[in-house]
């Protein structure tokens, strides 16, 4: 069982940021002082007691703006993670169990769209598709799941040659139940570190279209749009722009460190052979 | 050279040129899912039906999307990009010297990656589980983590601002003398280097540590040799082969990075070029840039490939 005191100091590092970050997105409109487009100072102002973190590029608070940021933030890489999962995973376990003509199709079109590097890809499609919210999360769950199938169809090959896959076949059961019955259990532990480094990937990808402008449009921010909104003060010394691209760090290294924790967690319950 | 790596390097060369025809495909219809038209948006919503139709006639756009896909992949083949949507300029011009830009930028980056990455997975392998290896790799976990603008603006914040030792705007010029253009790219290039380092490093660990544990080189260990002289002798040679797999995956990771970095920094490359007209929604520039850095990606994996093929000493020696 889960010993609270058996948690690695990194693990719990990382589950306690997790949280903090979890809590500031769900609970923004209390925990945020002032509103998210809320004018309430001059511009760029430093830290002070009124702004813990200071003021923004408009005068906006920007503390406030990060907790309703970690929000629209989080709430994209969650949705996006969600469905590259749910078409990668389905796929992938349906190419291993159908195999065929259906396996070749869908392998040989992954690797088409693996040929291509994400981001540039997401550039191309972006350039013609509405900018908000939804197509985000489409281009980004659809691009990434390419990854998940490649990963699921893996461990789906090796579960499906197994003999209690073998006994269920035998047995009369249709390629759906084979695919959430008796695959699906068996390869949840490898999906589920994989699920914390794909959230951390969906993170850093649409901070990164957002930095760029292609992401989250004004007047919602996300922390890549408030990294964009603020740079120009760099030049000046004005460190504001930092603040949000290290909450995106903080967040990535504290998700990877939970992921890093339950994949060797999972791996060392089968004798420490993986 | 023998006749089974010949045959063998052809066939993937041949496979990267056909997988590189359909990556066209994929981004031409990558481009038409849209559901407005070009025309409708150079015009803007305002436009008259009769300017929209003499328009799309003028494009081509009334023609079937095969018809489409073919002239522009003709065009591409002979060198002509076609003119950008917003500016009207010839699109191979403007790309000629941005792409130079670009690959200068990268091509340093490397220089400093490539080695610094392999000597510290070196290291690494060599105080396995040490301090030095947990380091390297904390550092490593740490730093997959970081978004590219982060590592590029903290090295803006202090390099550039607080002690003024580079620019933090790249700007180059054409004829810019060698040693101004150098300092002018060393904050883009070591926060491209930043962004590969770790990963390449972490993957050149693996490759050797995986080299490390095959049976010859437990006999080295038994005849007593030294521990870096099993690295340097024995397990290096053998793991070059993943080694190059990785610095040219890393290379290929370099090109997107390139994208964001030469947008922190402002410099004229092809990553600012792209970003630029997607924004304006700059169709067939998009479409060239992105074929242009998907045909980069692809190179570089067949070389890794090729490479790999060529390290093989089963391969090298047939029976």
């Amino acid at each position: 069982m889960l010993d609270i005191r058996k948690i690695p100091l990194g693990a719990l590092i990382g589950l306690i940021l997790t949280s903090l970050f979890l809590i500031a997105a769900i609970f923004a409109p209390w925990i945020a002082p002032y509103g998210l487009g809320e004018i309430v100072g001059s511009v760029w102002e430093p830290p002070s007691s009124t702004f813990l973190l200071g003021t923004d590029n408009l005068g906006r608070d920007l503390l406030s703006r990060m907790i309703y940021g970690a929000r629209t933030t989080i709430f994209i890489a969650v949705l996006a993670t969600a469905l590259s999962f749910i078409l990668g995973s389905v796929l992938g376990f349906a190419a291993a169990v159908i195999g065929g003509w259906f396996d070749t199709l869908t392998s040989r079109f992954v690797d088409l769209m693996m040929a291509i590097p994400t981001l540039i890809f997401a550039l191309v499609v972006l350039s013609v598709l509405p900018s908000n919210v939804v197509t985000l999360i489409l281009v980004m769950g659809l691009l990434d799941a390419t990854r998940v199938y490649r990963l699921s169809r893996a461990v789906a090959v090796d579960i499906n040659v197994m003999d209690f896959v073998e006994a269920a076949k035998l047995r009369g059961e249709g390629e759906v139940w084979i695919i959430f019955r008796e695959i699906l259990p068996n390869a949840l532990s490898p999906l589920v570190s994989e699920l914390g480094l794909r959230f951390i990937y969906a993170v850093l990808f649409l901070s990164a279209l957002s930095f760029l402008g292609l992401g989250v449009q004004p007047p919602e921010a996300d922390w890549g749009g408030m990294v964009k909104e603020n740079k120009d003060g760099i030049v000046f010394g004005i460190p504001a722009a930092l603040i949000p691209a290290a909450a995106i760090a903080a967040l990535a290294i504290s998700v990877n460190l939970v992921a890093d924790w339950i994949l060797n967690r999972t791996t060392s319950l089968k004798g420490g052979r993986g | 050279m023998s006749s089974p790596i010949v045959k063998l390097i052809a066939q993937r060369i041949a496979l990267g040129v056909l997988l590189l025809l359909a990556v066209s495909v994929l981004i031409f219809v990558g481009t038409q899912i849209l559901p407005g038209d070009v025309a409708q948006s150079i015009l803007g919503q305002s436009a008259t039906p009769q300017a929209l139709a003499n328009l799309r006639e003028e494009l081509g756009l009334n023609d079937p999307a095969y018809v489409r896909y073919f002239r522009w992949l003709g065009g591409v083949l002979t060198g002509d990009l076609g003119t950008a949507l917003s500016s009207g300029q010839d699109i191979a011009t403007s790309i000629g010297g941005r792409l130079w830009n670009t690959l200068f930028l990268a091509f340093w980056a490397a220089i400093v990656s490539v080695p610094l990455a392999v000597i510290l997975g070196l290291l690494a392998v060599r105080y396995r589980n040490g301090f030095v290896d947990k380091l390297i790799s904390g550092l490593a976990l740490a730093s997959t983590s970081l978004p590219e603008f982060f590592i590029g603006y903290l090295l803006v914040f202090f390099f550039a601002v607080k002690w003024q030792i580079f620019p933090g705007i790249s700007t180059v010029y054409d004829g810019m003398p060698f040693l101004d253009r150098m300092q002018a790219i060393a904050l883009p290039a070591a926060a491209l280097t930043l962004v590969v380092l770790a990963h390449m490093m972490r993957m050149t660990r693996a490759a050797i540590l995986n080299v490390m544990q095959s049976p010859y080189i437990e006999t080295a260990e038994l005849k007593g040799l030294r521990p870096f002289d099993i690295i340097r002798k024995h397990a290096f040679p053998n793991a070059i082969a993943p080694i190059v797999n990785v610095v040219m995956l890393n290379l290929a990771f370099l090109i997107v990075g390139v994208v964001v970095v030469e947008v922190i920094f402002v410099y004229p490359g092809m990553g600012q070029y792209l970003v630029d007209h997607v924004s304006k929604r700059d169709v067939p520039v998009v479409q060239a840039v992105g074929l242009i850095f998907a045909a980069v990606y692809i190179g570089l994996n067949i070389i890794a490939d090729i490479a790999a093929i060529l390290a093989n000493p089963r391969l090298r020696h047939p029976k």
